[in-house]
């Protein structure tokens, strides 16, 4: 287990390079640069700036400088839009917020996904099943642009409960709402993954077998179904959970809360092109780390899986 | 007496999208303690659904209606708490495939330790030193140590041995072998038969065993019942239904055994195809594919009737005519 572990890690090096050119090449590929604007700025200006951030540099050189500064130095670059600020500082700023709302969003989702699921798979066709289903579809159709300002609208508006924007180092208030918006849909993807596969598994001959021996139905579904029952949800819930700590564009814009969500749009629009490979490797690395971690939970589960 | 197990006109329907589809209809047969009985017919006559009925253990879309007597305790009435008394404490089941049978994710130790825990009130230890003197007595070698294995770690043959051993744990007065054979090979099957004749003779466990292979049947059972249709067509002593077959089904079944004391090209088969249980005919469920079908029994069901010998049976046609056809064939 741990070579393979290890060798999982090993891999992972070569991954990202590979991801590092990719990014590089589709970054370059886009028109436009950091440095335009509408009113151009004369050349002589021009070829200062980019000679000061190395663009005038072959891309093949500026890529392997790149990657350099990383492995000597772990430096990722300055930001080019915001002035003074380097790419590490940015995400360390934004990370701690879109790593806090993303974890209560994970552990709302999750608990409340698989309880849904597996209350509907266990009273398959009763109205408890109908009620989870019908909630579940609401919420997966319910895009977080749209619920983020009904929230708003109705907790912080009409009700006047929880503010409607703003972090101030998270306190609990500010939390509450992007941790809804976010968690909404995954809740709803993780209900319907685990009904259907909870209903597979309770259909199984080893199933039939458990009642048989005269086990109460509370031991069959805990003990004998779940496990089986949670490997698909498993494999949803890796990338999921990577998507949900890295944050959103529209939490991070429509509740002000300085997450690096908004980062993934605007530096991609701002052609700031170091926070562009910044939150992409960040997401790329944290995406193999807990493919991983799956793969690890997966022969927990499994006995089968052996690496 | 009241025999062990009584079941009575026992009627099992699936409701599906295409209607109801009716899969026993009518059963009706005793057991004695120690007794075994061989429930035989194609697939889709009814056997397997009819042991899952005594059970309780019916597809969700499943209704039974007649009754299941356990020891003069009708199953089929009781809450699922108190059948899950009487489930692995007096009656058994093992499975046709042990591949699936067995919880692929829990070690066989917790397999079959829950079942002495729940009804025993055994403590865990305790529990799983007798799973493994259970397993060693089916001869599983190396019980002590395997007992932790999970059942992936065994070849299909002792994963069958393993679902006896955890059918066995509490001692039941009954065991429901379903196609207990099918999936194994051939030598394999032999020793899991002889296993289960062992257990008969030893422990004196009544066994019902259900299956399509008359040749299994044949050394084993006491008495044979032979389904069609969700409908008995025959039943009596086996000695008695293999020498002399008074059902045209029976003797079609028996007729299909290839042998290898004869030089046949051929597999003899009966022609035809089961019915079609959302739509069975009012009559005789045999009459589209039986040689003997007199007119009217396409409409008109023959009713099961005693024969002077002990068995029963359901066809008009007199016994003789049946015996001179099956000496005529031979």
């Amino acid at each position: 287990m741990l070579s393979f572990i290890l060798r999982r890690l090993l891999v992972a090096i070569p991954t990202i390079l590979i991801l590092i050119v990719i990014s590089f090449v589709l970054m370059f590929a886009a028109p436009g640069g950091p440095f335009n604007s509408d009113r151009p700025l004369p050349p002589a200006v021009m070829a200062n700036i980019e000679a000061r951030y190395g663009l005038d540099q072959p891309y093949v050189v500026q890529m392997f400088t790149y990657v350099k500064n990383i492995v000597l130095h772990f430096d990722f670059g300055p930001s080019f839009r915001y002035r003074d600020q380097t790419v590490s500082g940015l995400i360390a700023q934004g990370f701690p917020v879109t790593l806090t709302y993303g974890l209560w969003a994970f552990v709302v989702a999750t608990s409340l996904g698989l309880a849904l699921g597996i209350a509907a798979a266990i009273r398959h066709n009763s109205w408890l099943d109908y009620l989870a289903t019908g909630t579940a579809i609401g919420a997966s159709v319910l895009p977080n642009f749209v619920l983020a300002p009904i929230l708003v609208l109705v907790f912080t508006l009409w009700l006047g409960w929880l503010p409607g924007g703003g972090w101030y180092g998270g306190q609990w208030q500010y939390v509450v709402l992007p941790v809804v918006a976010l968690a909404t849909s995954y809740l709803a993807a993780i209900a319907r993954i685990m009904r259907s596969s909870m209903i597979e598994v309770m259909n199984s001959p080893f199933i039939r077998t458990a009642r048989a021996k005269g086990l109460p139905m509370r031991r069959i579904v805990w003990r004998h179904a779940l496990k089986p029952a949670l490997l698909p949800v498993l494999s949803y819930m890796g990338p999921a959970f990577v998507a949900m700590i890295t944050g959103s564009v529209v939490i991070d814009v429509y509740f002000s809360t300085g997450g690096i969500g908004q980062y993934f749009v605007n530096s991609a629009l701002n052609r700031d092109y170091p926070v562009i490979m910044g939150v992409t490797i960040l997401v790329g690395a944290l995406t193999i780390l807990f493919n991983l971690v799956v793969d690890v939970l997966y022969a927990w589960i499994d006995p089968k899986i052996r690496y | 007496m009241t025999p062990l197990l009584e079941v009575e006109d026992l009627r099992v329907t699936f409701e599906t999208g295409d209607g109801p589809v009716h899969a026993v209809n009518g059963v009706s047969f005793a057991l004695a303690e120690g007794e075994t009985l061989a429930i035989v017919g194609e697939s889709g006559s009814g056997k397997s659904q009819t042991a899952f009925a005594a059970m309780g253990l019916l597809a969700r879309n499943g209704r039974a209606t007649g009754a299941v007597r356990y020891r003069g305790r009708d199953l089929l009435g009781l809450s699922p708490r108190e059948l899950n008394r009487v489930r692995a404490s007096e009656i058994s089941m093992i499975f046709q495939d042990p591949m699936t049978s067995l919880n692929p994710y829990l070690r066989v130790s917790e397999q079959m330790a829950e079942v002495l825990m729940l009804h025993k009130g055994m403590g865990r230890r305790a529990a799983v030193a007798e799973a493994a003197r259970m397993l060693d007595l089916v001869r599983i070698p190396d019980a002590k140590a395997r007992v932790h294995d999970y059942p992936h770690q065994f070849s299909g043959g002792m994963r069958q041995r393993i679902m006896v051993a955890m059918a066995l744990l509490c001692g039941p007065k009954l065991l429901i072998a379903d196609e207990p054979t099918t999936a194994l090979d051939v030598t394999v099957q032999a020793q899991i038969m002889a296993l289960l004749g062992e257990i008969r003779r030893e422990l004196g466990t009544a066994i019902i065993l259900i299956t399509h292979d008359l040749g299994v049947v044949a050394g084993f059972c006491d008495r044979t019942l032979v389904l069609y249709g969700g409908q008995i067509m025959e039943e009596g002593p086996t000695d008695l239904i293999f020498a002399r077959p008074t059902h045209p089904y029976t003797l079609g079944l028996l007729s299909a055994v290839p042998r290898i004391d004869r030089e046949e090209e051929t597999l003899l088969t009966i022609a035809g195809e089961p019915p079609d249980m959302s739509r069975l005919p009012p009559g005789c469920p045999f009459f589209p594919r039986c040689a003997f079908a007199r007119p009217e029994n396409e409409t008109l069901r023959p009713p099961l009737v005693r024969l002077t010998d002990g068995r029963r049976r359901a066809c008009n046609r007199p016994v003789e005519e049946i015996l001179l056809a099956r000496e005529a064939a031979q």
